[in-house]
């Protein structure tokens, strides 16, 4: 056991960040991360623009590989095994991780169609199954109610709150059992931003959650762990109440404390 | 204080100037249009001033005519749709599959740059290049033009066309649509048949349309492989009748009875221009 993982005694990890370093070509953005993602908590990221948080949590579900410049070199263990090396199947390791993005984006197709993506591309169920999963999945997202009688409606009518909450229900449709979350309320207004906090709170009783916010008071409400990075690197990370009232470090207290620069 | 009327007066100044050259301009602009306008519209009135008279029902049933007989240009309808269509289904999936590739795949590597600037090259080639292309390559080794030949000189044009815009329309599907299916499970192929092409559709029937109106009118690479036919052909094998080629062996004759059916064939094909572009228009206007 290491010091990091002596820090945070009691709950699993689910991921192990370890000697992380990830580059945008030969600029290096992130350095030597050394991380535990605990399982069934929710684990936020904070950090000024710029400090490699998203970069990180781009690596989780290897999100980086899209782009030919992008590398990242060190170890993510997910339940034991390296997820950066080759031999996992990339695609079954995204259906595992789940992920929700800034903004939102809906496919071009009906609100029933969005949620079915994703589980149509792993499960072959019959269509009574999938009403009831796509039902599951709405009501689990907050806008079962909502959208209940306008299903065949194309997902682009819904408002951005809606939106954002529809893909949200796309990503728990398919039981990922991480959910990464990139800013998801940075584009909304504060009754939708309350509605998916309430709901990352409820998510956390099935899903390891790990959201990355501009918004301390954000990571503070809805977050059991906190990790605060600047420049690349990781600063400090331990559980929440205590990061956010007794940092151990003066750089993460100028942060928090908006002493910042 | 005091800073204010100076700044008013300064204002006042550059404002009225700003006006002044605001005026110029539009009204250059609004002489530029209707220069362009008023040849638009002098061409579309003699064409319908004067096929007006040769559209008649029998331009569609009888045969091109000899010099002096009475006929129409049904032959030369058919073998023109007959052509563009064969042409239309050649160079479309040829043409969405590259822009595919240019969009999707080609993000590594000089193989899709260097593939888009030759397309380039190729979308502004004159159409008589690729007609004597397909007559050196096809027609003199087969020995005789055929409706074939023309299909396949006009499947060269629209390949460009059809790439340019299906690179360009995918190009414009948002990253983050693409990421959020991939970060489901979704495999490359399945993320680009499901999400890409479906928001890039519009554009790409769009694309579709325009590049059959283009080669509707296209007459110098169908003058080196269709060439034309007096008579009813069905047979793609032999040489074909299509409209362009008979507009200008017609227009050129000095019969009137021909001279007006070249009339009536302009018009005709000025019209199904007009049309295909107006239908991609509202197609692309629906769902953008």
């Amino acid at each position: 056991m290491n010091a990091l993982a002596q820090a945070i005694p009691g709950p699993e990890p689910k991921l192990t960040v370890r000697d992380l370093d990830f580059y945008y070509g030969s600029f290096k953005a992130l350095k030597h991360i050394n991380l535990e993602v605990p399982e069934r908590l929710v684990t936020a990221f904070i950090g000024p623009s710029g400090c490699g948080k998203s970069t990180l949590l781009r690596t989780f579900n290897r999100m980086f590989e899209l782009y030919p410049e992008q590398r990242a070199e060190g170890e993510i263990l997910f339940d034991g095994e390296n997820l950066l090396t080759s031999k996992m199947d990339v695609s079954l390791l995204r259906a595992k991780i789940g992920m929700v993005f800034q903004k939102p984006t809906p496919f071009p197709m009906s609100i029933y169609d969005n949620v079915a993506f994703g589980v149509r591309l792993f499960e072959d169920l019959p269509r009574a199954r999938m009403d009831e999963r796509v039902e599951w999945a709405l009501t689990k997202a907050a806008l079962w109610k909502e959208v209940k009688d306008k299903l065949n409606q194309s997902g682009l009518s819904l408002s951005g709150g809606q939106q954002q909450r529809l893909c949200i229900a796309r990503g728990i449709a398919v039981k990922p059992e991480i959910l990464l979350l990139d800013e998801p309320c940075s584009a909304l207004d504060p009754i939708s931003t309350a509605k998916i906090e309430e709901l990352i709170s409820e998510l956390k009783t099935d899903y390891t959650v790990v959201i990355v916010t501009h918004n301390m008071q954000q990571a503070a409400r809805v977050s059991d762990y906190t990790a605060y990075m600047y420049l690349g690197e990781l600063v400090e990370f331990g559980e929440t109440d205590q990061l956010f009232l007794k940092p151990r470090m003066q750089a993460t207290e100028d942060y928090i404390t908006g002493r910042f620069g | 204080m005091s800073a204010l009327p100076a700044t008013a007066t300064r204002a006042n100044r550059t404002y009225r100037r700003r006006r002044v050259v605001n005026k110029v301009m539009m009204g250059l602009s609004a002489v530029a249009l209707a220069f362009g306008l008023f040849w638009l519209v002098w061409i579309l009135a003699v064409l319908v001033w004067e096929g007006a008279n040769a559209l008649r029902p029998s331009l569609f049933y009888q045969m091109t005519p000899p010099p002096g007989g009475n006929g129409g240009l049904a032959n030369a309808i058919f073998g023109s749709v007959l052509m563009s269509g064969a042409g239309t289904l050649i160079g479309t999936p040829i043409g969405i599959l590259a822009g595919t590739y240019l969009a999707e795949y080609g993000r590594r590597g000089w193989l899709a740059p260097a593939t888009r600037f030759i397309n380039d090259v190729l979308l502004a080639a004159p159409s008589i290049v690729i007609g004597l292309f397909v007559y050196a390559v096809y027609v003199a080794r087969i020995g005789h033009f055929s409706g074939w030949a023309g299909a396949i000189a006009l499947s060269i044009i629209v390949v460009p066309v059809v790439v340019r815009t299906t690179d360009d329309m995918l190009k414009l599907v948002p990253n983050s649509l693409r990421e959020a299916a991939v970060a489901l499970g979704c495999p490359t192929w399945k993320m680009i048949t499901m999400i890409s092409y479906r928001a890039a559709r519009a554009g790409i029937l769009t694309g579709i349309l325009l590049a059959i109106a283009r080669i509707s009118g296209e007459t110098a690479p169908l003058l080196f492989t269709a060439l034309s036919n007096q008579f009813w052909a069905v047979d793609m094998n032999a040489p074909m009748a299509n409209l362009p080629v008979v507009i200008f062996q017609f227009a050129m004759s000095p019969y009137d009875d021909w001279q007006r059916l070249a009339w009536g064939g302009a018009c005709l094909i000025t019209l199904l221009v007009l049309g295909i572009n107006i239908a991609a228009r509202l197609l692309f206007r629906k769902n953008p």
